[in-house]
């Protein structure tokens, strides 16, 4: 079901305030980004009057950050991760990295642009990004939320081939064999 | 019915206020108090495409049950008071005792370690195992405390203990301090805040037993365990605080004990679990033996 703007139902309407307001973020933090999460979320930046907070696992969250590059093996467990997630959930980019590869833009194994594995919702320009500008990417991801366009997790099962395709480009063994996550 | 939507509101609503409380004491701004309500609108609506097998779909029913089951024994109100609601609170009061009590407040955590132990997650099965071994450190000065309180007044009903408090108008929190010294030592352990959050370790153990969990079992759990803590807190007012009259002292006495285990979180660091378990085998276990002995002499 496509959840946008003029189709949106009370119970939609209502749904997608809550969720608004209540954004649990698992933050795949193995980019040099996740030193930036400590002090969004702590007393400065204090991320947690919006209803932002941390989730522990995959299951609970609503929000995966990728913070920074990702390099070939890791963007396989990025998947894996993301697959685990419940719907509706979205994603945010996290720098530079995760739009045209940042400083690695020409690495051999790190990969460029992260839209093409995974949706991504929204990105965070910069290198790095302030706590400023990622609460900037919260609350723009917020207003998405609110309008019914935050639907990555909808185009990733309807572009469900092309994404796989992508992604066996770069890890064709790993695809072959990868499990069926009931999501 | 009244019953569980005067506990699920008032629960839901303190772990709001604690939240708060948490960010201000962090010097934070913090989460308005209702965001538990949003938190659990927005778990509610999630899709839940999670399976393990049958019991991990029971494992939050038993936490569910559990909580329902214990809070239709522990009286809510005093029983034949004058307030106009208060035929609404009268559930099972009458037919529970303290022993049926400390069996069915444990069923849950066993219902959600049998749950845990199918999602073949190790951080659940570590969870499920530190959980075990606290609740094996709690009960023993809590269960302590209440057979000083039985054997000193001969009865095992909660009704009859609200009764001697109104009739002899103290409080068994100063009548028997060390069994309500013991039992807030328990208490610590029960609530599972720092330094005792062994289980639920986020950072440590990916929130431990239910780690698995997402969408609608987390919103089942989370209820169930708001419910829970309004169960547990309520007892603790009619066991040694004598009762509440009316809704509003109800609050205002819950509220006050709840700040025990909430502030002091605040400030601690966590336990190791040896250490957690060493803790209640230690002091508290101590106390619970003079208040046995207390009760058995005078």
């Amino acid at each position: 079901m496509y959840n946008d703007k003029n189709s949106q139902k009370i119970v939609d309407i209502i749904q997608n305030w809550a969720r608004k307001h209540s954004i649990w973020v698992l933050a795949y933090g193995t980019g040099c980004g996740a030193i930036e999460i400590a002090p969004t979320m702590t007393s400065r930046y204090d991320a947690e009057r919006l209803g932002i907070r941390g989730a522990a696992t995959p299951r609970q969250a609503d929000v995966l950050l990728v913070t920074g590059y990702l390099t070939v093996k890791t963007v396989k467990r990025v998947v894996r991760v993301y697959e685990q997630m419940q719907s509706p959930k979205y994603i945010i980019g996290f720098g530079s990295c995760t739009i045209n590869g940042g400083m690695y833009y020409d690495s051999y194994n790190t990969i460029n642009l992260l839209d093409k594995y995974i949706p991504v919702d929204v990105y965070i320009n910069g290198c790095m990004p302030r706590p400023e500008a990622v609460i900037q990417g919260f609350v723009k991801l917020q207003q998405l939320i609110a309008e019914g366009k935050a639907n990555g997790a909808q185009k990733y099962l309807d572009n469900l081939e092309w994404y796989k395709a992508n992604q066996a480009k770069i890890a064709p063994k790993w695809i072959a064999k990868a499990p069926d996550y009931n999501w | 019915m009244a019953t569980f939507v005067l506990a699920f509101i008032v629960g839901m609503t303190y772990g709001g206020i604690v939240r708060k409380i948490t960010a201000r004491v962090h010097n934070r701004m913090g989460p308005p108090f209702y965001q538990n309500f949003i938190d659990a609108f927005k778990l509610y609506s999630k899709t839940s495409a999670i399976h393990h097998g049958a019991m991990h779909f029971l494992g939050p029913a038993f936490l569910m049950v559990s909580s329902i089951v214990s809070l239709m024994i522990v009286p809510v109100l005093i029983p034949g008071g004058d307030s106009w609601y208060n035929s609404w609170f009268t559930n099972m009061n009458a037919s529970g005792d303290l022993i049926f009590l400390i069996y069915i407040m444990v069923f849950g955590s066993l219902g959600l370690a049998l749950g845990a132990g199918q999602t073949g997650n190790p951080n659940s099965s570590i969870g499920v195992t530190r959980g075990l071994s606290q609740m094996v450190g709690f009960e023993i000065p809590w269960v302590m405390a209440l057979v000083a309180l039985m054997i000193s007044y001969k009865t095992t009903s909660i009704v009859d203990f609200i009764n001697i408090q109104q009739e002899t108008g103290t409080w068994l929190m100063f009548s028997h301090p060390l069994a309500f010294i013991t039992a807030i030592l328990a208490m610590l352990g029960m609530f599972r805040y720092s330094p005792f959050d062994i289980v639920g370790a986020p950072t440590e153990l990916a929130s431990g037993p239910v780690s698995e969990n997402g969408g609608k079992f987390l919103f089942t759990m989370m209820s169930s365990g708001s419910v829970f803590a309004f169960v547990k807190l309520t007892l603790f007012v009619d066991l040694f605080m004598g009762g509440a009259e009316n809704l509003v002292i109800l609050v205002v006495k819950t509220f006050a004990l709840y700040m025990i285990p909430v502030l002091y979180g605040i400030v601690s660091p966590r336990y190791r679990t040896e250490q957690a378990v060493r803790f209640f085998w230690g002091w508290p276990t101590f106390i619970g033996l003079l208040a046995i002995l207390y009760a058995v002499i005078f």
